[in-house]
């Protein structure tokens, strides 16, 4: 256990310190959050209670158009080099690897979502009327939901033809119930109108349904080559 | 082998035409919808026969994991496309049955959006396949297809709740069945799993063979130069 949180550790701080000397990830998906966000604002100009009903579907689906950016970067810097072949000889175990991809991913991502939240509440004059605390464990969960399976998917799709196409053909499709789990969560919270609760349960299911899957088969997909 | 396929197409074109005339001619109209409820008669056989593939698909999957026999990823690959072809069916019979029924082609219910999330999981499933490069492309289409099992029940219970708490100006199916009427359904599903079988084993042999023609190709074009020199 300790072997494994050891090398989690060296990796994502390996990670950290790369972008954080590059910022690739974080300008590309932030610049594209922000396309979107305008874009959306453009062509729908909401009044402050339409925009309660919509913001949670366009905030949602922006962060999910800007994960993928990120999760399409995260396998593709250890392809050079041959850094990926080294780490399947060696004896370091696979998780490790795939939780601090995952995590890494889940701090670019959150980063991300915290500065773009301000943006979208400027935009939209969303002013939430539910328990707007509840908006935290939903993010977390959200993000978690999106970049566990996206973590994995890039990594499937690096042994495939246009690899940054394939991505989002995988993870939409399986990440429909968390992404209607978390727009339907927001927009119980900014309209004020029911509960999240449910929501809230089925995206901590759908996370330790997901992980778990994700940390059977990582090793097998890892390997196969 | 290739004396009992031609026999079983036979049957199975003879079950499928009985299964015509039944639906058509011999089951009883139905009270409200008249006679366009007949399409229930392929509607419903569709999407069982589908959600049969779709399963078997995910057997053979876990099977091809565990044991990496490519018997179960040859089963795999022919059940995804099958099904899919299947799905389709529903998807189409679905909203033609719904536009005169209930005024609608689409609602957002719970088994029709179900249906609509498997369909688009087993396509990007043979999407995988067909874009994936290296040899490794059976391994992670089972992972993919082990990952849309775990997705269906909770696309059902999201979709469930998010319909339940929004409930929809149209009531489909429920209550009891003529019993003539399952008669009927019963012999189309029958004569809908034979087809199934049928084309599934043909796409099988094809694929066996076209799987037998690469290796014997790779292993040509390993031989070659050395036969050159």
């Amino acid at each position: 256990m300790s072997l494994l949180s050891n090398i989690t550790a060296a990796t994502l701080a390996k990670d950290i310190r790369l972008e954080w000397r590059s910022k690739d990830a974080i300008n590309s998906m932030l610049f594209f959050a922000l396309l979107v966000v305008v874009v959306f604002s453009f062509s729908f100009d909401p009044l402050a209670e339409e925009s309660r009903q919509i913001a949670g579907g366009l905030i949602w689906v922006s962060f999910l158009f800007a994960a993928v950016v990120a999760l399409n970067q995260t396998w593709a810097r250890e392809i050079r080099n041959q850094v990926l072949d080294a780490y399947r000889v060696s004896p370091a175990p696979a998780n490790s690897l795939f939780l601090a991809k995952a995590l890494g991913n889940f701090i670019f991502v959150a980063i991300l979502e915290a500065l773009m939240t301000p943006l979208f509440v400027m935009f939209y004059k969303l002013r939430p009327l539910g328990p707007a605390w509840q908006l935290i464990p939903i993010a977390a969960l959200g993000t978690w939901a999106l970049v566990v399976n996206g973590t994995f998917f890039a990594a499937m799709s690096l042994r495939t033809r246009a690899r940054e196409i394939m991505l989002p053909l995988l993870l939409f499709p399986i990440s429909i119930p968390a992404l209607l789990a978390m727009v339907r969560s927001t927009t119980a919270i900014l309209t004020g109108e029911e509960s999240a609760k449910f929501w809230i349960v089925l995206l901590l299911a759908y996370d330790v349904v997901f992980t778990t899957g994700c940390l059977l088969l990582f090793e097998t997909v890892l390997q196969a080559e | 082998m290739k004396k009992i396929f031609p026999i079983l197409a036979i049957l199975t074109a003879g079950l499928l035409s009985y299964a015509l005339y039944e639906a058509l001619i011999v089951a009883p109209t139905e009270q409200t919808m008249g006679d366009v409820q007949r399409i229930f008669y392929y509607h419903v056989p569709s999407a069982w026969t589908a959600f049969l593939l779709f399963t078997i698909n995910f057997v053979a999957s876990i099977v091809y994991l565990i044991r990496r026999n490519s018997r179960a990823d040859a089963v795999a690959v022919v059940t995804a496309e099958v099904g899919v072809v299947f799905c389709t069916v529903v998807l189409v019979t679905g909203p033609l049955w719904a536009r005169p029924v209930w005024g609608i082609w689409w609602t957002w219910d719970v088994r029709l959006t179900s249906t609509l999330v498997l369909w688009l999981i087993y396509v990007s499933y043979i999407m995988l396949r067909r874009f994936s490069t290296s040899g490794q492309t059976p391994v992670l289409a089972a992972a993919l297809a082990v990952f849309g099992a775990l997705d269906v029940p909770l696309v059902y219970f999201s979709i469930w709740y998010f319909r339940t708490q929004h409930p929809q100006p149209v009531i489909g199916g429920g209550g009891s069945i003529d019993p003539r009427m399952l008669h009927v359904l019963l012999i189309n599903w029958l004569a809908f799993s034979c087809f199934a079988f049928l084309i599934c084993w043909s796409r099988y042999r094809l694929e066996r063979l076209q799987r037998d023609v690469e290796e014997m190709q790779s292993l040509e074009s390993l031989l070659e130069p050395r036969s050159v020199r």
